[in-house]
This record gives C-alpha cells, sequence and structure tokens, in this order.
C-alpha cells in the first residue's frame, strides 16, 4: 500500500499532502458558495416569479427589469462591478459592511446569488405562466382564495414544470462559480491554479479539479434524478 | 318558515364587449330538483352556468344562493364586481361544478383531489374528509383508483372523479357544464348513470348538457335557451313532446 502510493507521488507529483488539503478547502469554499447562492436565490426567485405574473405594470416591471439586467450581462461582469465597485463606494470603509465585502467570499456569494436568482425567478415564472387554465378554473369553483390557490395548486404544479430546467441552472451555477476564483477566492478552481503554479504541472493540477467537478455534478444529476421521480410520477403510467 | 329555495337566479345578463350573451334568465329552483339547460353551441347556456357561480359576473341581475343574495359593487372602471371576495368563495364552496374537461388536479391523486377543498377551504378534520370521499368515490364506483393521478384513469373514470370532488363539498347545487361532451361514445353512459343515481338521491343539479335522453329522463325541469334568452322553460314533457316555440321544434328535429 505504501509502496503503491509513493509510486502513485513519483507519476503524479501534485498529490502531496498539502495539495490534497488545499483542493479539499476549494472544494468546501466552492460547495459553500454554490450551495448558500442556490438556496438564497431560490428563496428570492420564488416570491419574484409571482410579482413577475403579476398584471400591473408598477408590480411586474421592476422585476423584468431585474432580471434583464442580470441575465443580460455576464456573471464574470458582475462579479467585478460587485467585488471591486463596492470598495470604491465612499465612506464605506468605516462601516460595518466593509469586514464583510473585504473577503472576496461575499460578494462572490451576492454575485452568484443575485445572477442565479434572475435566471430563477424567469425559470418559475414560465412554470407558473403554464399552469393549466381549467386546473385555475377549478380552484376558484371551489372556494379557493388567491393564496390557497397559489400554496396548493399553481406552486406544486409549477415545481413540477420547472425541475428540468433548474436541474440545469444548479449545475450551471456549479461551473459558473469557477469564475470566483479571479476575485482571490481560494475555491476548486483556486486551488488548482495554485497547485499548478507551484508544481508547474498543469495538465495534472487543472485535470485532477476537472475530475472533482465530475464527480460534483454526478452526485447533483443523481440527486435530482431522485428528486425528478418522486415529483413526477403522476405523469408515468399506472403500471410503470 | 319555509326552507329558502337552494338558488334563484333573476334576470340574469352577460355583456362582452358589444355582443349581449345572455339578455334577461331567470331561474328558481326547487330542492331535490334537477334542471336541464339545452339548446345549441353559442346560445349562452354554459356562461349562464359560469355566471351562477361567479366564473363569470353578470353585467346585471341576482343571484340568491339559499336566501343569501350575492352583493356587488362596481369598480373604477364602472364593471360591476362582486363586493365582498370572501362571500363569492363562501358562494362557490356551497356551488360546486363539474367541469366539461374535468379539471382535476393534475399533481394530486384522486383521492387527494377529493379531499382538498374540504380539508383546506370547509376546515373538514383530515381523517373525516378522507372518510367523506371514500363514501364518495364508492358512490361513483371508482373507489379502487383512489391512489391514481389523473392521467393514469380513463376520461370517464376522471369525470367521476370529478363528481366525487364536488360531492365531498356537500353543495347547495351541483353544476354540471357539458359533463359528457369531451368523453369518447363508449365512456358516456357510465357518467350519465352516475348522474342520474345522484338526481334520484335528490340532489338539486343544474345540467348543461347535449345529451337529450337524460334531460327528458332524468330533469323535472328543462330550459331552452336560444341566442341568450329562455325560449322554452317547463317539464321535459311540456319542453320535448308540445313546444310552443318554433326554435325548440327546429331543435328537435331530426337530422340526418
Amino acid at each position: 500500500m505504501e509502496q503503491w502510493i509513493a509510486g502513485l507521488q513519483e507519476q503524479f507529483p501534485i498529490l502531496t499532502p498539502a495539495t490534497l488539503m488545499q483542493y479539499w478547502e476549494g472544494m468546501v469554499t466552492t460547495v459553500q458558495l454554490v450551495f448558500l447562492s442556490l438556496i438564497i436565490g431560490l428563496v428570492l426567485a420564488v416570491p419574484l416569479a409571482i410579482l413577475r405574473t403579476a398584471r400591473n405594470p408598477l408590480v411586474c416591471t421592476p422585476v423584468w427589469a431585474y432580471t434583464y439586467v442580470f441575465r443580460g450581462t455576464p456573471l464574470l461582469i458582475q462579479l467585478y462591478i460587485i467585488y471591486y465597485g463596492v470598495a470604491q463606494i465612499p465612506g464605506i470603509q468605516e462601516t460595518f459592511w466593509w469586514t464583510v465585502f473585504r473577503e472576496p467570499f461575499y460578494p462572490a456569494l451576492l454575485a452568484f446569488t443575485l445572477n442565479t436568482a434572475a435566471y430563477t425567478t424567469e425559470i418559475i415564472r414560465g412554470a407558473i405562466v403554464a399552469t393549466p387554465a381549467g386546473e385555475i378554473e377549478a380552484a376558484k369553483a371551489y372556494g379557493m382564495d388567491w393564496w390557497l390557490r397559489m400554496r396548493r395548486i399553481v406552486l406544486p404544479s409549477a415545481a413540477r414544470r420547472a425541475i428540468q430546467a433548474y436541474s440545469n441552472e444548479v449545475i450551471f451555477m456549479l461551473h459558473a462559480s469557477a469564475i470566483a476564483s479571479v476575485v482571490t477566492l481560494v475555491d476548486l478552481t483556486g486551488a488548482a491554479r495554485n497547485a499548478y503554479s507551484n508544481y508547474y504541472a498543469p495538465f495534472q493540477a487543472f485535470i485532477f479539479v476537472a475530475l472533482l467537478y465530475m464527480m460534483l455534478t454526478f452526485i447533483l444529476v443523481f440527486a435530482f434524478r431522485k428528486l425528478e421521480n418522486h415529483l413526477l410520477k403522476h405523469q408515468k403510467s399506472a403500471t410503470g | 318558515m319555509a326552507d329558502p329555495a337552494p338558488l334563484i337566479c333573476r334576470d340574469i345578463r352577460k355583456q362582452f364587449d358589444q355582443s349581449e350573451v345572455l339578455k334577461g334568465i331567470s331561474l328558481e329552483t326547487r330542492k331535490g330538483e334537477v334542471v336541464s339547460l339545452i339548446g345549441s353551441s353559442g346560445s349562452g347556456k354554459s356562461t349562464f352556468l359560469r355566471c351562477i357561480n361567479l366564473l363569470e359576473t353578470p353585467t346585471s341581475g341576482d343571484i340568491i344562493v339559499h336566501g343569501d343574495p350575492v352583493r356587488f359593487k362596481h369598480n373604477r372602471k364602472g364593471d360591476r364586481i362582486p363586493a365582498d371576495d370572501r362571500q363569492v368563495e363562501l358562494i362557490r364552496a356551497r356551488l360546486s361544478m363539474v367541469f366539461q374537461s374535468f379539471n382535476l388536479w393534475s399533481h394530486m391523486t384522486v383521492l387527494e383531489n377529493i379531499i382538498e377543498a374540504p380539508i383546506h377551504v370547509l376546515k373538514v378534520p383530515r381523517k373525516e374528509a378522507i372518510e367523506r370521499a371514500e363514501a364518495y368515490l364508492n358512490k361513483v364506483g371508482i373507489y379502487e383508483r383512489r391512489h391514481y393521478y389523473p392521467a393514469q384513469i380513463s376520461g370517464g373514470q376522471q369525470q367521476r372523479a370529478a363528481i366525487a370532488r364536488a360531492l365531498a363539498m356537500e353543495p347547495e347545487v351541483m353544476l354540471f357544464d357539458e359533463p359528457t361532451s369531451a368523453l369518447d361514445p363508449e365512456l358516456v353512459g357510465e357518467v350519465l348513470r352516475v348522474m342520474q343515481s345522484l338526481a334520484e338521491d335528490g340532489r338539486t343539479m343544474i345540467v348543461v348538457t347535449h345529451e337529450m335522453a337524460f334531460a327528458r329522463n332524468v330533469s323535472s325541469q328543462v330550459l331552452f335557451l336560444h341566442q341568450g334568452v329562455i325560449e322554452e322553460q317547463g317539464s321535459p314533457d311540456k319542453v320535448f313532446n308540445h313546444p310552443d316555440s318554433e326554435r325548440m321544434q327546429q331543435f328537435l328535429a331530426p337530422r340526418f
């Protein structure tokens, strides 16, 4: 066993305990960043999607503008604006916010959250709009008020239509999180870059990190397949 | 004091943009009565049914459910709208509707469809709602399908599930909007048989239908609508065998 490890290390010099530790910490940062931005983004997106479907232009236009801006510009630019821009706000360095935004993690979290919330809002909006009119009419005809219809009929039905598009958004966010490394955050990609510059072994450093991203993706794909099987059982034939 | 009529409609009119679809329809039902609304498409019979439970707001006229008149007001644009949304919800819960295309909630099983409104609108305890639902599922003959989703059962079974959903509200009046028109011919019979047995149980029903045999044999009152007015009204015998109106005579004339 020890011999095998020694042999492995000879072939792949980057696989030292120190670099593996860096990769591990990078993975923890990536998972935290992606997980938190997805959760907060989803929590924001549900009410925003409902507002986005409102008929009153004073309600739906601001949401439309928000999703248009965040879907219409590159995530990297959004990250630059938040990371470099916030430091330039006059007086911010004297406030509490500076202790938060000085760290690269929080500007990255903010940019990712706003970005994924915009995409998720549009995914959910599309699913809400596609709710069969007859099902909403039946809910009205049985005395349900707006909120009850939303909670019991429209949103559960929309969630089932949104799940497939949303699983793509989640995987997209995982991969997009690689750009967090440009604002000095040591995420998975940051760890790979450090390994590359320490050992000057680009193939090893980056193929290893690619495998780690792939592993995370497979976990997500698997989890979403389970969730889809559960949520979409109403579409399956009774015998199947 | 006598029990008030389950439903009274007085001079219901409905205007869509320029065209008047209903030109003053009145209807009074007695408890346990089956009223059939017949007429060609576009005669306004479905619109009238939708006005009764306020899925459409009548432009003028009164609706009185079990002695309780629906209150209306005018909005800023001058359109007539119900004054009290809460009252509308309460009234709808007492007039349950069966739709042409079933409109079951597709993400819920048959049983979940039936207990949904009793639990969340009528606040019936869950256990009691399930017991009630199972009794009505037996009544319509699809008890063994209760854990299926709507997409997994036939149209006739879906419509019977929808009838069980309506029954579970224990409504004052049941409204049927062409309940067999979306069904394959061989599935029509099973739904009509269920409706006939409800009529025999003494349910108050208003049925928009193209099934003349049902209107003739099951109903106690028939309304023939043409271009938004009642052309002929009365017992099935009167309407089908001795109609006064020429339109009704034409409507009944054999078409082949």
